[in-house]
């Protein structure tokens, strides 16, 4: 059981590392756009 | 698609969360591996998922370097990174499952190193995209993403036409598998390749998004510029 444990947990442990890295990049370009917006 | 968004997202939720009930209580224990066996629902669906993502990348290059299309880049760089992600929780699955049937993390097995190299080759694709600031860059991506995808008919077919320490293929190959396991496998599939569409489509989105901000501080900069 524990290697079957390891094996889900690590999956999920990957995708939600891929997903934060995109939430960081949304908000990298959200701060992005509100500096061009206060810029005009 | 704005729209579905929310949908598709609880629809997966649910289907993962069926996909998980399914692998850990509704699939049978197999006799010789036992619960380790259950590994198999995801590492399986995920080698699947991630070769209809390289899939996808193919075709977005092919049409890239037919067309020169913007969006076509966008969406063959999407799906190859989303692609590396489940090529990475196959790679990592794999010796989990094999540390206690094989009694060995890893083995130089053709499907195995094969697969390492197809990571590779995507990681290095991905790389490329990254690091080259060159105006050709998605057009050599585009090369490259087509002679990369020759290594996932290679992964698929490896058991097929070769010896190797990998188990045999569970559809088509000759061997038969109990009805409430393929059932659990397929859902599983589904629900990763729902997971998949989702991921890939705020990836995409993203990188259109960061092509326009990129566009306008280059406008921007130039009309700065000019003003002095």
């Amino acid at each position: 059981m524990t290697y079957l444990f390891a094996a889900y947990i690590a999956t999920w442990v990957i995708h939600i590392a891929y997903l934060g890295h995109l939430a960081r990049g949304y908000a990298r370009l959200k701060k992005e756009i509100e500096g061009l917006e206060k810029k005009r | 698609m704005k729209r579905a968004f929310p949908i598709l997202a609880i629809l997966t939720a649910g289907l993962l969360s069926y996909g998980l009930y399914g692998a850990l209580v509704q699939a049978p224990t197999e006799q010789t591996m036992g619960d380790v066996q259950r590994i198999f629902y995801y590492h399986v669906p995920s080698a699947w998922t991630a070769f209809c993502l390289f899939f996808v990348n193919l075709v977005a290059s092919i049409v890239y370097l037919v067309r020169r299309d913007p969006k076509a880049d966008a969406l063959a760089l999407a799906s190859a990174e989303v692609g590396v992600v489940f090529c990475t929780v196959v790679l990592v699955t794999g010796p989990i499952w094999a540390r206690p049937v094989w009694g060995i993390w890893w083995t130089w097995d053709l499907r195995l190193t094969l697969t390492l190299v197809l990571w590779l080759i995507y990681v290095s694709y991905l790389m490329l995209r990254r690091f080259s600031s060159s105006g050709q860059t998605p057009m050599m991506a585009a090369v490259l993403a087509v002679l990369g995808a020759l290594d996932v008919p290679l992964v698929y077919f490896s058991i097929w036409f070769f010896r190797t320490q990998h188990p045999q293929p569970v559809i088509g190959g000759g061997g038969s598998i109990d009805p409430r396991m393929l059932h659990v496998l397929l859902m599983n599939w589904l629900a990763f390749m729902c997971f998949a569409v989702l991921v890939c489509w705020s990836r995409y989105h993203l990188e259109i998004l960061r092509r326009q901000v990129e566009e306008t501080q280059a406008l921007e900069s130039l009309a700065s510029g000019s003003a002095r």
